[in-house]
Order: C-alpha cells, then sequence, then structure tokens
C-alpha cells in the first residue's frame, strides 16, 4: 500500500474512462488549430480548395514549406525582427526591473505598496487604450517606423508581471547573507552587484524567459500601427499582410506560421517547468 | 543622512529607471488622452478646445450599442473561459498516468505568437473549406457551407470562441496550481470519515478556490475588455458592425479615420470602465486575503 497510489486518488475504470474522455475533449479544443493548420499546410492548394472537405490530406507533401519562402519573401526577415524586438525588449525590461524588484522585496520606505499597485495597474491600459498619445509620442520621438515604436511601448506592458515575478523570487532570498555583507563593510551597491545578483540569477532567467515568450507573442498591435516599413516588420505583421489577400494561399501560410512558431514550441518542451511556474506566479496579482 | 534614509534614497534610486519609464509611456499618454477628448485634434498639426462635444457625440444610439456589444461579448467570453479552464484543471488534476505530457499540451495557444494562432482560426471559420464547416456538412448537420465570418451573428460568437482559446491555458494552469495548493491532509480526513469523491470536491475544493476563481475572473475581465488582436484579425469589427467592440470602435475611430479627439474620448470611457473593474478587483481580493488571515 505505501508503494502503490494510495487508495485515496483509486479510480474506479469508468471513472477513469471519464476522466480521459474529459481530458480528450478539452485536448481536441486547446489543439485543434494546430493540428488543422499542419494538416493544411501538407495539402496541395488544388486538394485544399475541393468539396467535400477531407480532414486527412490526400497526396501531401511538404512542398509548401519549400516554395513558402518564395511567396513571402520577407519570411527570414520578419522572423529575425521578431527575434530582434523581443531580444531587445527582454534586455531593456530586464535593466528596469531587476533593481526595481530588490527595492520593492527589500526596502521599507514611503509609499511602497501603493507604487507596485501603481506597477501592476499598468497592465489594465496595454493595446488599443492608450494607443492615440503613444502614436504622438512615437511620433515626436520621430521613432515612427523604427524598430523603437515597436520596443518602447511594448516594454512598458511587460515591466509590471517581470516585477511581480522577480519580487516573489527575491522575497525568498534570506536577508542574513545581505546583512552578513553590511557587517563586513561592504556598501548596499556593492552588495546588490555582489551578494544579491548572483543569488538572484535562476530568479532573472525564469523572469528573462517569461519575458521574451510574452513579447514574441503579443507583437501586434504597435508594429500594426506604429510601423509601415516592410523591412522592419515583425513574423504576426508581415504574415497579416499576406493572410489579408484576396486569394490567401493557405497551405503556404499555415506552412509559414508553423516555422514562425517553431521557437516557441521548442521552448515549451525543454523549458516547461519553468514556465508553467513563471507564467502563472505571474497571473497572480 | 542616517541609515534608514540611506536606505530609502538607495531604494528610490533603484526604483527611478522602473519610475521614469512607466510615466512617460503609460503615465503621460493617459493625461494626454484625456486632454486630447477635449479638442478636436486630428492629423492637423494645430488644434482647438471643443468642450463636451465629443463625448456629445458619442452619447448616441450607435455608441451606446457599442457599450452592450462590449459587455456581451466580454461577459460570454470571461464565463466560457472560467468553466472551460476550471474543468480543464479538475482533469488534468486527476491522478492518471500521461497528465504531465497533458499538461505541457495544454500550453501551446498561450505560448505561440497569438496572431499565428488567429490565423489558424481564420482558416477553420472559412465558409467554403474551413474544418469546421466541412465537418459540418460531412456529418449532415448542416446542408450547405457556413462562412462563420461572413455573418454578424455567428462572427459574434465565432470572435468569443477565438477569445476563449487564447484565454483558456492561463485559467487551467492557474487554477490547477490553486487546486493543487489545497491541503493534502484535509482530503484524508474527509476520505476517512467516508466522504465520497464529489462531496470532496463540494465541501473542500469548491470553497477554497473560490478566492483564485474570483482573482482569475477579474484578470481575465481586464484582458478580455481589451482585447483587439483576435476581432481585427478576424473580422476588423465587421460584418456591418457586429464584432465592433470599444477598443475596436476607438481604434478604428483615432487610427482609421484620423479623429484623436473623439477616439481619446471613447479611450477615456473604456479608462473609466477599466478602472472600475479594477478598483472592484483590488476591493474583493483585499476581503479575501483579510479574511483568509482571520
Amino acid at each position: 500500500m505505501s508503494t502503490s497510489t494510495p487508495m485515496i486518488n483509486r479510480y474506479k475504470w469508468y471513472e477513469i474512462i471519464g476522466i480521459y474522455c474529459g481530458i480528450a475533449l478539452f485536448l481536441i479544443f486547446v489543439l485543434s488549430p494546430f493540428v488543422e493548420g499542419f494538416l493544411v499546410s501538407l495539402k496541395p492548394l488544388s486538394r485544399l480548395f475541393s468539396s467535400p472537405y477531407r480532414f486527412w490530406p490526400e497526396h501531401g507533401s511538404f512542398a509548401a514549406y519549400s516554395t513558402m519562402w518564395e511567396s513571402v519573401p520577407g519570411f527570414a526577415r520578419y522572423v529575425f525582427n521578431s527575434l530582434f524586438i523581443s531580444g531587445v525588449a527582454t534586455v531593456v525590461v530586464l535593466m528596469l526591473v531587476v533593481p526595481a524588484a530588490y527595492a520593492f522585496a527589500r526596502f521599507r520606505f514611503p509609499g511602497r505598496g501603493p507604487l507596485l499597485g501603481a506597477f501592476l495597474a499598468v497592465n489594465m491600459f496595454s493595446g488599443a487604450v492608450l494607443i492615440i498619445p503613444l502614436f504622438r509620442l512615437m511620433r515626436s520621438m520621430g521613432v515612427l517606423n523604427t524598430y523603437w515604436a515597436m520596443i518602447v511601448p511594448g516594454v512598458a506592458f511587460l515591466i509590471p508581471t517581470a516585477i511581480w515575478l522577480l519580487r516573489t523570487y527575491m522575497l525568498r532570498i534570506p536577508k542574513e547573507l545581505e546583512e552578513a555583507a553590511y557587517v563586513d563593510g561592504a556598501s548596499r551597491l556593492y552588495t546588490f552587484r555582489r551578494v544579491i545578483l548572483p543569488l538572484a540569477m535562476p530568479g532573472i532567467t525564469v523572469v528573462a524567459i517569461t519575458t521574451f515568450i510574452n513579447a514574441y507573442s503579443q507583437q501586434f498591435i504597435y508594429a500594426l500601427t506604429f510601423n509601415s516599413k516592410t523591412d522592419y516588420m515583425p513574423l504576426p505583421i508581415g504574415l497579416f499582410a499576406y493572410f489579408g489577400r484576396q486569394e490567401v494561399i493557405w497551405n503556404e501560410l499555415m506552412a509559414a506560421s508553423f516555422v514562425g512558431i517553431a521557437p516557441a514550441m521548442i521552448v515549451i518542451f525543454f523549458l516547461q517547468r519553468h514556465l508553467v511556474s513563471g507564467l502563472t506566479a505571474g497571473a497572480v496579482k | 543622512m542616517n541609515a534608514k534614509k540611506s536606505a530609502i534614497l538607495f531604494a528610490w534610486l533603484l526604483l527611478a529607471p522602473a519610475v521614469l519609464y512607466i510615466s512617460i509611456i503609460v503615465i503621460y499618454p493617459l493625461i494626454d488622452t484625456v486632454h486630447l477628448s477635449f479638442t478636436n485634434a486630428s492629423l492637423r498639426k494645430t488644434y482647438a478646445y471643443v468642450g463636451w462635444l465629443n463625448y456629445e457625440k458619442i452619447f448616441n444610439e450607435t455608441f451606446a450599442g457599442v457599450i452592450l456589444r462590449t459587455f456581451i461579448w466580454t461577459f460570454f467570453s470571461v464565463l466560457t473561459k472560467m468553466v472551460i479552464g476550471t474543468c480543464g484543471a479538475l482533469l488534468l488534476n486527476s491522478a492518471v498516468p500521461g497528465r504531465a505530457l497533458f499538461r505541457i499540451l495544454t500550453m501551446p495557444p498561450w505560448i505561440v505568437p497569438m496572431a499565428i494562432g488567429i490565423f489558424m482560426w481564420g482558416w477553420m471559420y472559412n465558409g467554403q473549406f474551413g474544418m469546421i464547416s466541412g465537418l459540418l456538412q460531412n456529418w449532415g448537420l448542416v446542408d450547405g457551407p457556413v462562412a462563420f465570418l461572413a455573418y454578424g451573428e455567428t462572427a459574434f460568437w465565432a470572435t468569443i470562441i477565438t477569445d476563449v482559446w487564447i484565454g483558456v491555458p492561463m485559467v487551467t494552469l492557474y487554477m490547477l496550481a490553486a487546486i493543487q495548493s489545497v491541503p493534502q491532509d484535509l482530503y484524508e480526513a474527509a476520505w476517512t470519515d467516508g466522504a465520497g469523491r464529489f462531496y470532496r470536491f463540494r465541501r473542500i475544493t469548491l470553497p477554497l478556490i473560490v478566492p483564485a476563481l474570483i482573482t482569475m475572473s477579474m484578470i481575465s475581465l481586464i484582458s478580455t475588455f481589451n482585447s483587439f488582436d483576435i476581432i481585427w484579425i478576424l473580422t476588423q469589427g465587421g460584418p456591418s458592425g457586429s464584432t465592433t467592440t470599444m477598443i475596436i470602435d476607438t481604434y478604428k475611430t483615432a487610427i482609421g479615420s484620423y479623429k484623436y479627439g473623439e477616439g481619446a474620448a471613447r479611450a477615456v470611457l473604456i479608462c473609466i470602465f477599466l478602472s472600475i473593474f479594477s478598483y472592484a478587483y483590488f476591493r474583493v481580493t483585499s476581503r479575501i486575503s483579510m479574511e483568509s488571515a482571520r
């Protein structure tokens, strides 16, 4: 009894069937667009536009994965832009958030609670609400139609979750370590750089990954509004232009989508344990 | 300068970059939105103050309809997300082989670029050749092809379903974390007393996850109310305005028609609604934390 499943968790056979059926239904809902999208990417265009509908591809091939590079000429550039924008945004977020999270985790100062609340409230205004003044701001800063027009507003809305996550992590670092450093005569800045930063590295890594994933998955509205240069378009916008055409070449669009989401998929499988803790802790506000 | 004062100064130095950044990119635009809402700002360099004119203009019948539509859209989306997400969390919490894999498989809609997931739904909703219409026809449930995004009624629900799809993973994983934080010995004590599985769920799990349910509903409410990408990619607010929510309407007015003043008035209204939601959220969460502290 001690080695096998505890009695309390044992299911009757019909309960197990019920659970698996439920999970199957749930996963069908979550995954069917990906399955269908992948099958579409394998179907030749002529088969795609034929009735009656067939779920499994006949004469399936990976041809779309090679022809798409010609149909979507900027594809490699779009993927690079997406990664570049997310990468720079992540670096900027970390530079702002690491000191701020330390201040929130360790120092008592007047107005700490309201200030933390104000940071979290920033998330409320993400997206399109502030689009008009942001547009004017980007224009007066002279950064419209550059990478910065997409990075600068994006960073602001990545900060709240990152601060919250990192603060939670830093609260767990024992205070005694800093006190020992102070006793040895170390300055606050030295203690922050030489004691706290190395200890917080695992937390900073989780925050960096989470921020990068969020930045990569949410590139749309600022890129749509603040940039019209094809050379700087991130993947979602590049494909959106292609998606909006009269005659959409669906199999190539889906092939391009799958190549575009590959980085995210790879990250999920390698880092899923960190991700679950990072993403859900970020949700607890 | 004593030690306490220097600590406070150091804390503010650490905070300064982030505070400055948010002030410029969020606080200033917020103030500017309110300011612009009283002007007739457009593409022209100069603009004049017009008083409450922009607000008077939006309180006509069409916009009242937009507000109502936004609330209905948001309500059904949040409700469905919470129901599916919580059911998913309960299922993934059961001790069956393979659950670690099932949890990973829940994540893709959340992790992949949102726009790309929406493109895939765009194909699924395709009338002539899309999967949903195709399967319904093959099973004989509908007579001809159904172009879901071409009719107001179906487009409205189609955009909700896609929004639910994007929101469900977060709700599921968050609720799963909440369910797993319920102390195991409560279940064991109840089980020893002969309580069945359903009874344990109703009397132990459910009361203890209510705070998480409320928190997650409020977070979903704010993000759903702000939802832009899904509607913009699938329908751009159409057909004939049937999926135009407040945020879409604001964007069309401001960016599409360059009426910055009128757009700003709409944005101010959205901010007021969002503030009410957030205020309610903070009140509810602080009450919950006070009760659990007792």
